[in-house]
């Protein structure tokens, strides 16, 4: 009995390990690859349609709204303290800093990240990659390239759309609903949301979530069992790998980032 | 050996895992010929044909391909060797998003820099050889099981290839796509001065068009011969084969205990 | 899906994108980082600077004219050695003292100058001999408290 958990435990780590090596092979070689990405930029073209503009609506959408709570959670909050005035700083600089490029990655990686997984998955269940192979053409060249780097350029385009209807949702309700100063809201959130310490760092944040969950997505649709429940399997494992990645590394980066501030 | 042989295997070995596959296989294949490699289910077929494919190396043994050993090539060399050869998948495996014109274009897109009409004539052409010129502007979720074949059929001959193999290309086909897919091979074979090697579980499609036939039971070559021979062939495993009988060398059972151990009729004190 | 109307939209969607990151870029936020060469860097030493951070504004009549570079402490004479960064279109007089300031009762903290009446211009790494410490709110309190305590005491 104990020899036995015993095995499948060192089963499971040697299993474990293996996967990471094999991601770590498939991410240098996806990058040593990606030539065909540039010279051809038709086909990133094509795939940031699919991982970019087809994410718009709900990044739009969800960054309106959450701006919109903001607006309204942060009047509530302030106006105990006397400093509604500085709602607009607050709005901005949790959406630059934080909530824009998390959230915008996370709804990424439910909409684009298994997009990517089922996609990959399934070209691998019917054989195409295969068949690309047959025919002298590099799949990681032609397939998978084209769509990391699809990723890495849409993530802080969508992240920094993210932010901007954030803001837009805040001045909404703080002051065209609430009624707080036009010009103070304004004023207050540029003299205290400083470009490089917080909107760079931002877009450094969703760009790094960008190669993660695309790394993620398209690593598990590539190593996905060719099967339906292997793709289906795939599919989940990318969308909660990489939320979780995007929040540790959200973590990680805000440490470095922000520490000297405080 | 012969001067005019395009594909040589040599007491090929390969185990997926600790699982071996192919244990040790000869099997020699002419210019101009279609030969068949058949056998049962799960026994090394196609594996047999990803190592002439060079996508897996052999374990012990030499796989050449005109002249070349597919496992010890480096990649580029590999591609380069690749393009000379064409691949039917069981099912096709054509490129569900993109139709069926941009599927046969595909290779003479990425291999060469034709002109965009010379590349609409060949395809047409290609096309047309199989019968499907009118579906060029489908989608391959619009074709049949049978059309799809052909399509990747005339995707797999785009570069004019000196071998083409086909994995399955009679499963899962009504008699009248059989039959046009079988005379197809044969035809392309002839016309275009192809090799083609064949591997399949249907007997008397196949046995109608090919030159030469190998079976393969346990990872081993058990019989070989020309199609006539193999119909006269007295083996038990050929004829069982060939006749599909239900029991014979192969058994119809999985190996399993004894019936009655299983169903506890022989339990003890019963 | 045809290839211009793709195109067109990725476009679109790349124009947004930097759309939005301009107006982040200049609506929302501002450069508070004065750049080296358009900029002067002096020195001033503090017994407390209670609260003050790095990138501190510092104000001069209330208007920003730097920034907080560097704050250190100096081991040997046990002070607050805090870096200001200027800009170059403002000069000061050599006697100009600075002061830890808190905009409102509980703001933030930052460093006020308050102009002397020298002839002489404060050059780079001139050190700001008069300072004025930050006001410690636990200090001014217990001050406040043994003053009242004095005052009741029977004399």
């Amino acid at each position: 009995m104990l020899k036995q958990s015993i095995e499948s435990l060192g089963n499971r780590t040697i299993q474990g390990v293996w996967r990471i090596g094999f991601a770590a092979r498939f991410f240098v070689a996806m990058l040593l690859h990606s030539g065909t990405a540039f010279r051809r930029f038709g086909l990133t073209i094509r795939e940031m349609y699919f991982t970019g503009v087809l994410s718009l609506i709900i990044i739009l959408v969800s960054g309106l709204f959450v701006g919109m709570v903001l607006g309204l959670q942060g009047y509530e909050t302030q106006q105990r303290f006397g400093s509604e005035s500085a709602l607009g700083t607050l709005v901005a600089l949790s959406l630059v800093r934080e909530l824009g490029p998390v959230l915008a990655g996370l709804l990424f990686a439910s909409r684009a990240g298994s997009a990517i997984t089922a996609e990959i998955g399934l070209m691998k269940a019917t054989e195409q990659l295969s068949a690309m192979e047959m025919m002298a053409v590099d799949p990681i060249a032609r397939v998978v390239a084209p769509r990391f780097w699809a990723g890495v350029i849409s993530m802080p385009l969508l992240a920094a759309l993210f932010s901007a209807m954030g803001i837009l949702g805040g001045y909404l309700v703080g002051v065209l609903l609430i009624g707080v100063d036009v010009g103070t809201f304004w004023s207050q959130m540029k003299s205290s949301v400083d470009f490089e310490q917080d909107i760079l760092n931002g877009v450094i944040k969703s760009v790094v979530f960008g190669v993660a969950i695309t790394t993620i997505a398209l690593f598990e649709g590539y190593d996905a069992p060719p099967t339906a429940e292997g793709v289906s399997g795939a599919t989940t494992r990318t969308v909660v790998t990489s939320s979780l990645a995007v929040l540790a590394l959200d973590f990680v980066l805000t440490a470095f980032m922000f520490r000297g501030l405080n | 050996m012969h001067n005019d042989t395009l594909v040589e295997i040599e007491d090929v070995a390969f185990g997926y895992g600790a699982r071996p596959v192919l244990k040790g296989i000869n099997l020699t294949a002419r210019r101009g010929q279609v030969i068949a490699i058949m056998g049962s289910s799960g026994c090394g077929k196609t594996t047999l044909l990803r190592l002439i494919g060079g996508q897996i190396k052999p374990g012990q043994g030499k796989v050449r391909v005109a002249g070349e050993s597919v496992g010890e090539l480096d990649s580029a060399a590999l591609y380069r060797l690749r393009r000379k050869m064409g691949m039917l998948f069981q099912f096709g495996a054509l490129f569900t998003d993109i139709s069926v014109f941009d599927n046969v274009a595909f290779q003479l897109r990425e291999h060469t820099d034709l002109p965009e009409d010379t590349i609409r004539d060949l395809v047409l052409m290609k096309l047309h050889a199989v019968g499907l010129r009118g579906a060029a502007h489908l989608m391959p979720s619009e074709l049949s099981g049978g059309m799809a074949r052909r399509v990747a059929l005339a995707r797999a001959i785009a570069l004019d290839p000196m071998l083409v193999m086909y994995d399955e290309p009679f499963a899962g086909l009504d008699p009248i796509s059989l039959g046009v897919t079988g005379n197809l091979i044969r035809r392309l074979t002839d016309t275009l001065g192809l090799t083609s090697l064949v591997v399949t579980h249907d007997v008397q499609e196949s046995l109608k068009i090919v030159d030469y036939v190998y079976f393969v039971s346990e990872g081993v070559v058990v019989a070989e011969g020309t199609a006539a021979e193999i119909r006269a062939s007295g083996l038990p495993y050929v004829h069982q084969f060939v006749h599909g009988e239900a029991d014979g060398p192969v058994p119809f059972h999985y190996p399993a205990p004894s019936y009655a151990d299983d169903l506890g009729l022989r339990r003890q004190g019963a | 899906m045809n290839k211009t109307v793709l195109d067109l939209w990725v476009g679109l969607f790349v124009i947004a994108g930097f759309a939005a990151l301009l107006f982040l870029a200049l609506k929302v936020g501002s450069t508070s980082a004065v750049s080296a060469s358009n900029s002067y860097e002096v020195v001033a030493r503090f017994d407390n600077i209670g609260g003050l951070k790095p990138r501190a504004p510092v104000k001069s009549a209330g208007v920003v004219v730097g920034r907080v570079a560097d704050i250190r402490f100096d081991n040997e004479t046990f002070e607050a050695a805090v870096t200001l960064r200027l800009d170059k279109r403002y000069a000061f007089p050599k006697d100009t003292s600075a002061g830890i300031m808190t905009s409102g009762l509980l703001g933030e903290q930052y460093v006020g100058l308050e102009a002397g009446g020298d002839s002489e211009a404060l050059k780079d790494k001139d050190r700001i001999l008069i300072t004025q410490d930050a006001v410690v709110l636990e200090n001014l309190i217990g001050q406040f408290i043994y003053g009242k305590a004095q005052e009741g005491a029977p004399q």
